[in-house]
Order: structure tokens, then sequence, then C-alpha cells
């Protein structure tokens, strides 16, 4: 057990310390959402919408330092590892692969984190975007639910990437705009209709976003699910993902083990 | 150099750029991880339309406006970050880039001739994004009224100009490693904001519009648009009616020759600094 902690503090450390480092790419971390937030915002008041979609925008676009630190942070890791040729110290080392995947997801919440609040703050003042926290701890279990269920879907597919060649940067690629799609990340996701809100809820954002909405805007957040409703859904999904990452790696790691496949790179 | 030279690079840059592009996996896999995502971008702003207006129908030329936009932006988006991404592909991945410097090419045709391979794949992704506008969402677009000459004329000045921006980003890439995709990706989202790309340009506070007004894309937009839509529904809502189609393809032409001017300094001076930095082949891992 201090070995696994150790791995996975280890792990989360060059993530935390890299984000304080490199001040510069805080810089455009939080620039570049704070664009495409700008465009949406200027849309969305172009049609003439009510100016809760704007909220949304800025919660979307927040969120998306998430989502993006989940796919390139998270799912995509062990193809990256593989490629400097990381993967095949760490799979020496006695170490939990979990714990290994755990650190990483700390360390990438934080980095997340930075950006999103800051993308967050700078919405609100410069669009001057007016939310109202009713109830701060219901939001705070929605929000820690939520990321718990991301980093866990981004730790199954850190496993199941973990043999994938360009693949794998495709399908992270795949998994940016489509998602922001179906999950609704500037718009309520009901407006999708019934059947695809609900294929779309199977990624714990879309519940999450929906969620935290409704916190933040009430009625008029045109909610898809009672938020109660939506946590215990989160619970179970972030319960689900969290076990399936650790059969998925276990299973990918022996296949991989079997084809030789652990360290081969320019797939 | 003479012109066969350039255009035997130009001829086997492209091949090299779709091969590496598309030699790696089924041909419908490929396309779908090619054409998914810019096509996924567009259907956002198509949501974000319906759940405010209910409805195409209900302002038709705003929808165009907007969907129109947004669709030809994927060759901004697309094209300019394929042609900065030569320079980290092949110094930082492949590690070939010193090679090319030896060979007896002009690097500036070599790179247009790589971003040749998405500008292909964003063509399809537009074609096909057209035909899903006109025959699922009810885009009001008749092709048999489209002009085609200032659509063409407009598509290879626009198409020039994103060209010469990629190669002056390709030539900052050479001497920012750790900060091009920021760089470039800011530049590209500073025009999708500032370009009037998703809505009319008079929307944005005083100063972003005349931001706007210097930048080309602004104009090749609104030519495309002009073109698709003859008559003027699209004058109406671009905040460009006070000017003529004409005014506005010489503001095209000479904004373009400026940006073609200036993206050949840069990359000079990038590509000297460079050489005399040692960059041409570093390797920083970013």
């Amino acid at each position: 057990m201090p070995l696994n902690l150790r791995a996975a503090v280890g792990r989360a450390y060059p993530r935390v310390i890299g984000a304080l480092r490199e001040p510069s790419w805080t810089f455009f971390d939080v620039l570049l959402p704070l664009l495409g937030i700008a465009a949406y915002i200027y849309y969305y008041r172009a049609l003439g919408a009510a100016s809760s979609f704007e909220g949304f925008v800025v919660l979307g676009g927040a969120m998306t330092a998430f989502w993006l630190n989940v796919l390139w942070g998270m799912a995509s890791q062990f193809y990256w590892e593989k490629e400097i040729g990381n993967l095949q110290l760490f799979l020496v080392s006695p170490m939990s692969r979990m714990a290994l995947l755990a650190g990483m997801a700390l360390g990438g919440m934080f980095s997340a984190g930075v950006r999103a609040l800051s993308t967050l703050f700078l919405g609100l003042i410069i669009f001057d975007v007016h939310m109202t926290v009713e109830e701060p701890l219901f939001l705070a279990a929605v929000f820690l639910v939520t990321l718990i269920a991301i980093y866990g879907m981004g730790m199954m597919f850190a496993s199941l990437f973990m043999l994938y060649g360009r693949d794998a940067w495709n399908i992270s690629n795949l998994l940016q705009e489509p998602i922001y799609l179906v999950s609704g990340f500037y718009f309520p996701v009901r407006a999708l209709g019934p059947w695809v809100s609900a294929a779309a809820s199977i990624i714990p954002i879309t519940l999450g976003l929906d969620a935290m909405r409704q916190l933040l805007f009430g009625e008029q957040a045109l909610g898809l699910l009672p938020v109660a409703t939506e946590l215990v859904i989160l619970c179970v999904l972030a319960v689900a993902f969290l076990v399936l990452a650790r059969y998925a790696l276990r299973y990918m790691e022996r296949l991989g083990r079997k084809e030789g496949r652990l360290t081969l790179r320019w797939q | 150099m003479a012109v066969s030279a350039h255009l035997r690079t130009f001829r086997h840059a492209a091949w090299l750029g779709w091969q590496m592009e598309s030699n790696w996996t089924r041909p419908w896999l490929f396309m779908i991880y090619s054409i998914a995502r810019p096509i996924a971008a567009t259907l956002i702003l198509v949501v974000m339309f319906l759940v405010v207006k209910q409805g195409v129908a209900n302002d038709p030329a705003m929808f165009a406006f907007t969907y129109l936009g947004s669709v030809f932006f994927m060759f901004v988006a697309q094209v300019m970050m394929g042609a900065t991404m030569v320079i980290m592909e092949d110094r930082e991945h492949y590690q070939t880039l010193k090679q090319l410097y030896i060979a007896p090419i002009s690097i500036r045709v070599y790179i247009i001739g790589r971003a040749m391979s998405k500008l292909l794949l964003t063509s399809v992704s537009v074609v096909i994004s057209i035909a899903f506008g006109i025959l699922v969402l009810g885009l009001p677009l008749d092709l048999g009224t489209v002009d085609w000459p200032l659509f063409a004329a407009a598509m290879a000045l626009g198409i020039s100009c994103i060209l010469a921006i990629g190669i002056a980003l390709a030539g900052i890439t050479f001497l920012t490693a750790k900060h091009s995709s920021g760089i470039n990706e800011g530049i590209g989202g500073a025009f999708y904001l500032l370009c009037g790309t998703l809505f009319p340009l008079t929307v944005l506070p005083s100063w972003a519009q005349a931001v706007g007004m210097a930048i080309p894309l602004t104009y090749w937009l609104e030519l495309v648009r002009r073109s698709l839509y003859p008559g003027s529904a699209m004058e109406a809502i671009s905040g460009l009616g006070a000017l003529g189609s004409g005014t506005i393809m010489l503001y095209l032409v000479v904004s373009t020759l400026a940006f073609l001017a200036a993206s050949t300094l840069i990359f000079r001076y990038a590509d000297r600094r460079a050489r005399r930095a040692g960059k041409v082949d570093m390797t920083t891992s970013y």
C-alpha cells in the first residue's frame, strides 16, 4: 500500500509541478477556451437567446478543460508513454497499474481544475454572466462525482488504448467535438431528444453538466432528469468505470505481453 | 529553382502527406476519423440555433449565414493547422526535417504539398456537410442560382491566404516548439471569433470589428456566402452590406497579397533564425 501510494503521488507530482512551472501554458489553456466561449456567446446574442444560454456556454467551456484532460492526459497517455519509451519502465516496476492511473487522474484534475476555474472566473467577469448557487453542497457533490466518473472513464480508455497506435490519437480527436455535441456542453442536452439524451448519459459529463446547469440556472436549464436522480446515476457510473478500468487494464496488459505490443512504436 | 522542380516537390509532398494521413488504417475508419469532428462542430451550432429559433424556417437566412460560415471555416482550421503541423511532425516525431533541408527542394513548396491532403479531406467534409444541410436540415441553398465564377475566385484567393498564414505559422513553429500549438490554435480561434464566421461582425464590440475588417478571411467568407446566395439576404445580415462584391473582392485580393508578402518574410526570418540556433533538427518532446 505505501508503495502504491508513493506511485500515485509520484505520478501526480509532475502534472501538478508541470502546471505551475510553465505559466505560459496556463495562459494558452485559459485563452483558447475563452475564444471559443466568446464566439458561442456572441452567436447566442446574434440569435437573441436568453442570457442564461450565455451561462451554459461559460459552464460548458470551463468543463472542456476536464474533458480534454481526460482524453489527452488520461486516455491517450499510455500511447504517448509507449512512444517515448516510458511504458516499459512503468510495467517493470512493482507498483499497481491502477495506482499509476490514479496518480495521473489526480494530477490531471489539479491542472485541469486550475484552467477550468480560471476560464469560469474570466468568463463570468468578461461576459457578465449571472449564476446563483443556492445549494453549494449539492453542487460540490455533483461536481466531484462527475470528476470521479469521467476520470474513471479516462482510466478505462487508457487501458484500452494501451495497445493502440495512431488509433489512440485519432479516437481522442474523435471524442472532442462529437462529445461536446451529444453531451450538450453548450445547450440543454434535452434539446437532442429523449433517445439521444439517454444514450449520451452513458458519458458521465452529460449528466454532470445537466445537473450543474439545473443547480446554477434553475428552471431555465431545461433539465433532463431530477438532480438527485442524476447524482445517483453518476455514482453508479463512477463505480462502474473504475471497476471496468481495473479489468480492462489487466486484460490489455496480458494481451500486450502475449502479442509483444507493449513496446511497439510508430504504429 | 525551376518550376518543374517545384511541381515535382509539390506532387511528391502531396502524395507523402496523403499516405501519412491515410495508409495506416482501413479507408472507412479513416473517413470517419477525418470528417466526424468537423461535422460535429457544425452540428453543435445547428442545435444551438434550433434551441433558440425552434426551427430553420423561422430564420432561414441567419441559419444559412451561420451554417456556411461554420462549414467553410473548416478550411481554416484544417488546412492552416495542417501546414503548421508539418514542421512539428517532421522535426519532432519522424525526425526527417534535416534530410528535407539537405534535399534540393523548396521547403515552402514541400509544406504546401503536404497540406494538400488536408485540403482534399476538408473539401470532402465541406461537400458532405452542405449535402447534409440541404437534405436533412433544410438549408435553403439552390445550386442552380449559385454564382460559380465568384465562388471559384473567392475560394482560390481564400485557400491561398489560408496557406500563406499556415506557412507563416510553420515558420514561427521553428522557433516556438513548446508554444506552437497554443499560438496556432489561438490564431485559429481569433479568426473564428473575429471574421464573422458564425454571426455578423456588428455583434462584436467596435474594436473587434476593426480587427475583423483587417483580416482577409472576413472578406473571403463574405464572398463565399454572397456567391452561394446571390441577392441581398447575406449582405443584409453580415454587416458588410454597404460594400459591393467587387469592392470586397478587391479588399480580398489586396489583403491576401499583403498576407502572402508577410508570410514570406516571416518564414524566411524564422528559417534563418532556426538554422543559426540549430533548431532545424531539434527534438523537444512537446
